[in-house]
């Protein structure tokens, strides 16, 4: 129904004389005024007024018609109400003013004929109003409660939608969506939460969301629940294990949020749940590859370092607790992986792992394959070092079994340096290197074997390659110098001859004797220079006697090192030595030990017959305590044999006297005779010996009962004044 | 606590709860104006505040008398759309009605929170070609600019009228009307208008028994902010407004001189028109 304004002109108009329509027009306008001041009237005054203007000419026209009727009366009224001119007053107004001034307005006398007729008109009119006012009322009510219930209606279907499109969203989600009300009653899970969890929609209502706790669970998750409850605290999201229904667990990420009612108070909370179980394993999976050795599985080095490393930190502020490695190489390895192949090299790798793991692992315990053919040993809170050296012992017997691998039985060894110690002033690092060192050791000592980390070996080692370090320097420097000792002809007591020996007068360690480091020249090869430099010292020095005591000055004998025999510079260096020193070369004796000498090959030898034919003299040192060719000896170019001093023991006193050991000197003499040899006794400390070597026909002594080794200058003191 | 107050502090009954017990602006309104589109709590409280402030039903009036105005005086200059914002309930010489008289095809859009307001209309409006009621919330513009529905019947390349009658003494500052008003303006093309009436006093026209009237008028009926004609001004941004400029309703373009009298020049209430350049 449209609410238009009915503007129709009523069609029963009839002609009216022009007085009656001026009064019609003006009592027209005194009704407009009294209609728009008590009604909304959608239409301008002029509008009113000329729509009123028509229902009093109607009005007017009923009043005077014959024969009378009231209906249009009856009709104004309905048509004000329709022209929406509907105020409570406009009625009141309307019949009253018609009442007042209609007649007057048009000249008609009252008269009670023309009253009557007016108050069936107003009466007409009031009804027709009544009337048409209650129709229309009841219209209106009737369309507002139709709109009522369409907009309950559109309100509903809009809910509806709304419903089933979070009812869709809810059901078909991917990721597990729980529902639960503030006390943590679960009202509705979704499928996948379902899944996920093993249980039911009707079981996970038995639950509450405490119920799912799991002790895995940190403490700040469930504090962060009881905020959100609380309403102070909007989501969060965590990571939390679940138990699933079969007893399995799953790892996920949840988003735990808070939804409040119009009055802003907590009423649910929704549970976002996304299953990270495979990525989790997948994390562990990758750590675990990271830590531990792909081929034979056991931990790796890194694994072994993060361990010893919370070791240590375990142990920071703990007096008393100790720790120990072994570290452990395979022997030979590299002969297997070469010769046999890098397959079965592996193979055995993973044996080996195996037979560690399943012997050794344990508590406190733990196997590690370093790399290569190296592993180790971590043994946590040991007692003393005996708990160690068992684990090695244990060790080397698993290894003892041969290895079966692709049709080979192989037998492995290995070599283990083991450390053990107190952790309170140590570092891992320290641990480690010790344990590098005394695994060396172990090699080194013969392999297939455990050693021990020894701190005076470690620091005799230390010294030692701190000496062959600043060997080469203290040449440079001249830390070295030359003593003397005096060779004495047994006939007369004549100084014949003086032994040069070397000795470094070293900054840290003090006064070295030769034995401190002339086997570590002869290993770096620092004893070529070295051995040159002594030489020359001593010819110069023999030059300088020579000129003061001309006939009477001595020759000086000079050791030669196996590894100076072999050098191919030899003969020439001696020679221009001898040159620049101006010195005869009978003047030099040239000492050899016994091994050296026997040991030679030819060229070595070569060298030693063009220095004997130059003149110098060759001499085999500490003869009789290596192994001699008798029947080489003949053919080689020695002069001289030095008797070792160890042989001078027996020969004491008459009655103290070993005789075997002098049966020995004195075969010794014969041999050296017979072979046109001169004999040399070394180590003659007593006058008996003296005595004794010299009634069995020794030719020279050396010794402290003569002479011990000294200064240039003792010897000049020797050569003027005599023994 | 503070912000949960924001959440519950709109008035209660200016709502789109479908709830016949519950009074409506839209249903007063109609109640006012004559109409039976109403329920006995809308008359309640209408004629609870009529005792204290009679001149409400005549304020009511001559914002109707208003909009007729506006909308033909819009129709002359040659604008055939309309966008009525805060329609209410559609009575008597709705802008469709008038708008028809002179173009059928003149396009309307009539905007209301009232679901029922907004239901009503759209029976109204089943066989009426090129007009529609939409519910929204006026103070969201996106909502009702962005509406297929509503960018259906309104050509946004063609000059539309958007009207603001009874409407922003409604919103109050901090839901910044002036940022409402920006986001109509914002689409529309260089030849659309504005027109806006609104409650409000000068300075010092308002006595105290008004005050409290007008106070607890708030309370109960609903929250009105009451703007004078300089921060009326203002609300049109930059705006041309048209002659007569920011004035007091009954004074806008009167029908005749009988409508203007020494009352009407304290009229508690003023409208104007705006062109976009």
């Amino acid at each position: 129904m449209t609410e238009r304004v009915d503007q129709r002109v009523p069609s029963d108009r009839s002609e009216l004389d022009p007085a009656m329509l001026a009064g019609a027009e003006a009592f027209a306008r005194t009704w407009a005024t009294a209609v728009i001041g008590s009604s909304y009237v959608p239409m301008t005054r002029a509008e009113v007024a000329e729509h009123l203007q028509l229902l009093t000419e109607v009005l007017v026209t009923a009043l005077l018609a014959t024969p009378f009727r009231t209906a249009p009366g009856y009709e104004i009224g309905s048509r004000l109400v329709e022209a929406h001119f509907t105020g409570t007053d406009t009625l009141g107004r309307t019949v009253q003013l018609l009442g007042d001034n209609l007649l007057a307005e048009l000249g008609i006398g009252v008269d009670s004929r023309m009253t009557s007729r007016l108050a069936a008109l107003q009466g007409a009119l009031a009804a027709g109003y009544a009337r048409a006012l209650r129709e229309r009322t009841l219209a209106e009510q009737e369309a507002i409660r139709a709109a009522v219930l369409d907009a309950r209606d559109q309100a509903e279907t809009a809910l509806r939608a709304s419903e089933a499109r979070f009812r869709a969203m809810f059901t078909e989600a991917a990721i597990g969506i729980g529902i639960a009300d503030i006390e943590g009653r679960i009202l509705d899970v979704n499928q996948a939460l379902q899944d996920m969890l093993g249980f039911s929609v009707e079981e996970m209502r038995q639950y509450n969301i405490r119920d799912l706790m799991h002790p895995e669970d940190s403490g700040n998750v469930w504090r962060l629940y009881d905020q959100l409850i609380a309403g102070d605290r909007d989501h969060y999201r965590a990571e939390k294990r679940f138990h699933r229904a079969d007893g399995e667990q799953v790892w996920t990420h949840l988003t735990l949020s808070l939804v409040r009612d119009d009055h802003g108070e907590p009423q649910y909370q929704v549970a976002m749940i996304e299953d990270v179980t495979d990525r989790h394993l997948l994390q562990n999976r990758l750590r675990y590859q990271a830590l531990h050795d792909p081929l034979t599985g056991l931990p790796n080095r890194a694994l072994f370092l993060e361990r010893l490393g919370r070791v240590f930190a375990a142990a920071s502020g703990e007096t008393g607790r100790r720790a120990g490695l072994c570290y452990l190489d395979l022997d030979g390895f590299k002969v297997i992986n070469d010769s046999l192949g890098h397959d079965i090299g592996d193979q055995l790798l993973v044996e080996v792992g195996r037979r560690l793991d399943h012997s050794v692992s344990g508590d406190g315990k733990l196997v590690a394959r370093m790399g290569g053919d190296e592993f180790v040993i971590l043994v946590e809170g040991s007692d003393s070092i005996q708990d160690i050296v068992n684990v090695a012992d244990r060790v080397l017997h698993e290894l003892e079994a041969p290895i079966k691998i692709g049709g080979h039985e192989l037998t492995v060894s290995a070599s283990i340096g083991i450390v053990e110690r107190a952790l309170d002033g140590t570092t891992a690092a320290d641990l480690m290197r010790d344990a590098d060192i005394t695994l060396y050791w172990a090699k080194a000592d013969g392999k297939s074997r455990w050693a021990l980390y020894n701190p005076e070996r470690n620091a005799r080692e230390v010294a030692r390659f701190t000496l062959s370090a600043t060997m080469p320097a203290a040449l440079e420097r001249d830390e070295f110098y030359v003593d003397y000792q005096p060779l004495v002809r047994l006939a007369d007591s004549k100084v014949t001859g003086v032994e040069a020996l070397v000795r470094w007068q070293h900054p840290e360690f003090g006064r070295l004797a030769p034995d401190r480091f002339i086997e570590l020249a002869e290993e770096t090869g620092l004893i070529v220079p070295l051995g040159r430099w002594v030489l020359r010292k001593a010819c110069e020095e023999a030059r300088r006697w020579l000129e003061e005591f001309g006939d009477a000055a001595p020759f000086v004998s000079v050791n030669l090192a196996v590894r100076q025999s072999r050098d191919p510079e030899l003969v020439r260096d001696v020679k221009r030595i001898l040159d620049e020193c101006a010195l005869p070369p009978h003047h030099l004796q040239l000492e050899l030990t016994e091994s050296a000498i026997m040991g030679t090959a030819d060229e070595p030898l070569e060298a030693l017959r063009a220095l004997s034919d130059m003149g110098v003299r060759i001499a085999i040192d500490d003869f009789g305590t290596g192994y001699s060719n008798l029947a080489y000896l003949k053919h080689l170019p020695v002069h001289e044999l030095k008797i070792a001093g160890s042989f001078m023991e027996g020969l004491r006193a008459a009655d103290e006297e070993d005789a075997v050991d002098a049966q020995i000197v004195s075969t010794l003499v014969q041999l050296a005779h017979a072979l046109g040899l001169g004999v040399t006794a070394e180590g003659v400390e007593t006058p008996s010996q003296a005595k004794r070597l010299h009634r069995i026909g020794c030719d020279t002594g050396q010794g402290w009962f003569f002479a011990r080794p000294g200064r240039p200058e003792d010897v000049d003191r020797l050569l003027r004044g005599g023994l | 606590m503070a912000e949960r107050e924001r959440v519950v502090d709109r008035p209660r009954w200016v709502t789109h709860d479908v709830d016949p017990e519950r009074p409506s602006v839209a249903r007063v309104y109609d109640y006012l104006l004559g109409g039976a589109h109403n329920f006995a709590a809308d008359r309640a409280i209408a004629n609870h505040v009529l005792e204290a402030m009679p001149e409400l039903r005549g304020m009511a009036l001559t914002n109707r008398a208003l909009l007729r105005r506006m909308v033909r005086h819009l129709l002359d200059l040659g604008i055939r759309q309309f966008l009525d914002l805060g329609s209410g309930i559609p009575g008597a010489g709705n802008v469709h009605e008038i708008a028809h008289q002179v173009d059928p095809k003149a396009k309307v859009v009539y905007v209301d929170i009232d679901a029922v307001a907004v239901a009503h209309g759209r029976t109204i409006l089943e066989d009426v070609p090129n007009a529609i009621a939409w519910q929204a919330d006026v103070r969201e513009p996106k909502t009702v600019l962005e509406s297929a529905e509503v960018r259906a019947v309104l050509d946004f390349e063609q000059p539309i009228a958007v009207l603001m009658i009874a409407l922003l003494h409604f919103v109050s500052d901090s839901e910044d009307p002036h940022r409402i008003v920006a986001d109509y303006l914002d689409p529309l093309v260089p030849g659309s208008y504005l027109a806006i009436s609104h409650s409000g006093y000068e300075e010092g026209e308002e006595d105290a028994a008004a005050l409290e009237v007008r106070e607890r008028y708030s309370e109960q009926v609903a929250e009105t902010t009451l703007r004078n004609q300089a921060e009326l001004r203002s609300l049109f941004l930059d705006l041309e407004i048209v002659e007569p400029g920011v004035v007091r309703m009954p004074h806008w373009n009167p029908e005749s001189p009988d409508d203007v009298d020494e009352t009407t020049k304290r009229f508690p209430g003023f409208a104007a028109l705006g062109r976009k350049w």
